[in-house]
């Protein structure tokens, strides 16, 4: 009998498993809390580091999925009922799906800025969020809320990261290398504009990640500053001052900028905490899923069964979260050629 | 020996060879002291350091690395108004930090 596998998410992560496990053979449950496909990369314009339109690797992913996959979007898990290695998975709409296998690739939310009240997301007019700024950069309209081209933008890096103040102290790991690909993006639309990046640290992980810096420091002029934002305040002129330290110099520093772009990190989902409890997974003290264990059985949880891919797990970048999701195949594969009904 | 009017300048490097006891007692007082990211949220928010230079971050890595020097003269300088406190992404707990090395430094 063929057996039946339900992906949980269909952002990135969930869409490249469940097209795998289709051409595998698999009968494939897609479930979407959203309108449509995609998840937060959907969302966005350009990727780092080769400003590739993030419409192009979404609309690829999309191509694997064959009309097999019955896809169920607008929906949530509501239940699980365990039946010794079968599930029945009871649906927001009140509908009952079998499967002998559950993924889940449930992936991040960003991090709400209004929850950082000292830098005026929400208060003041000319503060976005890096989401907001690739909303702009999509639409071609990178404009200050009067209208007006902004002279001088400044970026911070590790909002809503790094912090222990909104209970999230991991690096979300992408936020810096986005800060970098939108400084040179704005300094391309822009080049007379004074670009800022207020970091603590300036972690270039990824391949070519370096270079992108370096071409933001030689070719774009972007100036990066050491420090981390403590307040940000507004002129009668709605323009912003923003209050840090230079720490390298070791002197309290301030700069007015037309317009503040706060990097928003990665959290686990709202939605996680009822889906870890009607799946009976467990959630790290990052509130992020934890796998069986970080090095062999990271698609694996603590339930027989049921496997994780992508940024659920922990902030992940797009490439990770796709090698991620085929890993889960294969292990969904093995456990599922093992086990008989 | 003859004076040719010449001598050897003390060295101006950070010397983690030699006793840095005065860190060790403070962490022992408030364990917080450790986890300092040098960000300079504390120092950029301080209500002392508006006019006269006060620099928190400063001073926690000058007592880590044994630069003791001008310690008790820079901690008299705040005020305990705890701005740095409510500001800081690593929840230290600044002031105590300062009412520990008053009590390690004398």
């Amino acid at each position: 009998m063929i057996k039946r596998v339900a992906v949980i998410g269909g952002g990135i992560a969930g869409m490249e498993a469940a097209g795998l496990l289709a051409s595998r053979g698999y009968d494939v449950l897609l479930v979407e809390k959203e309108q449509d496909l995609g998840g937060n990369v959907a969302k966005w314009d350009r990727l780092f580091p080769s400003k590739t339109p993030a419409s192009d690797i979404v609309n690829k992913i999309k191509l694997g999925l064959s009309p097999s996959i019955k896809v169920l979007t607008n929906r949530t898990v509501t239940r699980m009922i365990r039946n010794n290695d079968n599930f029945a998975l009871l649906l927001s709409d009140e509908t009952l799906e079998k499967v002998d296998a559950i993924l889940v690739t449930t992936g991040f939310q960003v991090f709400d800025a209004l929850r950082k009240e000292e830098y005026g997301y929400g208060i003041y007019d000319n503060v976005i969020t890096s989401v907001d700024l690739e909303r702009m950069f999509a639409s071609k309209k990178v404009l200050c809320k009067n209208g007006k081209e902004p002279k001088c933008v400044a970026f911070i890096h590790c909002v809503g990261s790094r912090d222990e103040k909104v209970n999230n102290h991991y690096c979300s790991r992408v936020c810096c290398i986005t800060a970098v690909k939108q400084a040179i993006e704005m300094k391309e639309l822009y080049p007379t504009a004074d670009v800022y990046c207020f970091y603590m640290d300036l972690r270039m992980f990824g391949r070519y990640y370096e270079d992108f810096y370096h071409d933001a420091q030689a070719k774009y002029s972007v100036s990066f500053v050491r420090g981390r934002l403590s307040e940000a305040g507004e002129t009668h002129d709605n323009k912003i001052v923003l209050k840090a330290e230079d720490t390298l110099i070791g002197k309290p520093l301030k700069v007015t900028v037309d317009m503040l772009v706060l990097m928003t990190g990665m959290e686990s989902p709202d939605t996680t905490e009822n889906l870890s409890a009607c799946l009976e997974l467990e959630q790290g003290n990052d509130r992020f899923i934890t796998p069986a264990d970080p090095y062999i059985h990271n698609n694996c949880t603590h339930r027989r069964g049921i496997f994780v891919a992508g940024a659920c797990t922990a902030p992940k970048n797009i490439p990770e979260t796709l090698a991620d999701a085929r890993s889960a195949v294969v292990a969904i594969e093995d456990y599922l050629f093992t086990y008989t009904d | 020996m003859i004076n040719f009017g010449y001598n050897i300048n003390k060295s101006s490097r950070i010397d983690l060879d030699k006793d840095l006891n005065i860190a060790k007692k403070i962490v022992k007082i408030e364990p917080s002291f450790r986890t300092c990211i040098g960000c300079g949220c504390c120092t950029s928010t301080c209500s002392a350091n508006n006019f006269t230079v006060f620099n928190l971050r400063k001073i926690q890595l000058q007592i880590n690395r044994g630069e003791l020097q001008s310690i008790r003269k820079e901690v008299e300088k705040c005020m305990l108004c705890g701005k740095c406190q409510m500001i800081c992404p690593r929840g230290i707990n600044t002031r105590n930090i300062i009412l520990a090395i008053f009590k390690v430094i004398d």
